[in-house]
């Protein structure tokens, strides 16, 4: 299993503010080793946020999006206490879903 | 005499005006790092060190949660901003690095030497890079209080001190030739001052530090480590005395200023 993301919510005046910062080595596929062997593509490729089970958020990245990246966004709507929620599947088939309560 | 002031006051302005243009350069720069600064990925390694301190590891099964990191077995707050020290068991001045080696070997029954040669971010160098960053988490904005009471510590000072200004290597180059003078910089990065207080979260103050340009956790030995690389200098041993006795010297001279560790850096 991937490594926690850590995910902050918080709600001013009806607008949540999330911020996500993910752990994951992002290769792009073109990167090369020491030895000159390709190092294989491992990247996020779609990136799905919820608020109380509803889609607030879809992304799509690429192997263009560097290591460990870093999501900032706002949607409106949400109240403290609240969750939300954040799941990411690379190209390999790997996903991680953490969640985060809304301060 | 007229065109003469004139002139004067003509080259004064453009002076004026191209100081204020670099300020407000440095600013730019500035608000565009305290940008960067929110959602800094050592915020990731911290979370992996926290994890390492307490969890069962080595051929000990262990954790590090005795550790004495120099305020008693255990305490982590504060303990960054007062080492590197002198420890009674080992009887040596260590820094954060080679004492949490100590304890890996001593309550988990890790290799100290085998840790040593191991490359950083490889194996327990990526362990000791976590544990760095998390522990020096725990002191951010206090204020460094690096110890100069016992013999041993005094020394390490003064022979950091006598490295610091040491040239040598293939570029005749030492420490003091990037860090020695105020108001100095290579390219576009400023170079700190090193041989005297350099200010809050500058020089000892900001390591271990994320590093962008490679996505790396470098704490204070690596940093140690590509200084002299790039001084062209042998490659320093791991934890040595001669690494310890710079961070010292650093260390003392930084005393006052605040810690921002875990920094980011370009």
């Amino acid at each position: 299993m991937a490594d926690p993301m850590r995910i902050r919510a918080n709600n001013k005046d009806g607008v949540t503010e999330v911020r996500v910062l993910m752990s994951h080595p992002m290769e792009s596929g073109v990167r090369k080793d020491a030895s000159g062997a390709l190092v294989p593509a491992k990247y996020i490729t779609d990136l799905d946020a919820t608020h109380n089970g509803k889609t607030v958020l879809k992304a799509m990245f690429s192997g263009a999006v560097s290591q460990n990246p870093f999501l900032s966004f706002k949607f409106k709507g949400g109240a403290k206490g609240e969750k939300v929620a954040v799941k990411w599947v690379d190209n390999k088939g790997e996903s991680r879903t953490d969640e985060a309560t809304i301060a | 005499m007229k065109t003469r002031l004139v002139i004067s006051a003509v080259l004064m302005a453009a002076a004026t005006t191209g100081a204020q243009a670099q300020d407000a350069a440095a600013a730019g720069i500035a608000k565009f790092r305290e940008m960067l600064a929110d959602g800094n990925p050592a915020e990731l390694f911290e979370m992996k060190g926290e994890e390492l301190w307490k969890q069962k590891r080595g051929p000990k099964n262990a954790s590090l949660e005795q550790c004495d990191l120099g305020l008693g077995p255990g305490v982590v707050q504060g303990a960054f901003v007062q080492l590197p020290r002198y420890f009674a068991d080992t009887k040596r001045v260590q820094d954060l690095e080679t004492r949490l080696v100590t304890c890996m070997e001593t309550l988990q029954g890790f290799n100290a030497e085998e840790i040593a040669r191991t490359p950083f971010l490889k194996g327990e160098k990526e362990t000791l890079a976590a544990l760095a960053t998390w522990i020096g988490g725990l002191s951010k904005d206090m204020r460094f209080a690096v110890p100069q009471k016992h013999e041993a510590e005094k020394t390490m000072y003064e022979v950091g001190k006598r490295l610091f200004f040491a040239r040598g290597g293939s570029h005749d180059f030492s420490c003091a030739s990037c860090h020695g003078a105020d108001n100095t910089r290579i390219r576009l990065q400023d170079l700190p001052n090193l041989t005297k207080n350099p200010g809050d979260g500058v020089g000892f103050a900001a390591w271990p530090a994320y590093r962008i340009s490679n996505s790396q956790m470098w704490t204070m030995q690596h940093r140690l480590n590509d200084c002299y690389r790039q001084q062209r200098f042998p490659e320093p041993k791991w934890g040595s005395d001669a690494t310890i006795a710079l961070s010292v010297y650093m260390g003392v001279n930084a005393n006052g200023a605040a810690s921002i560790v875990p920094a980011l850096k370009r």
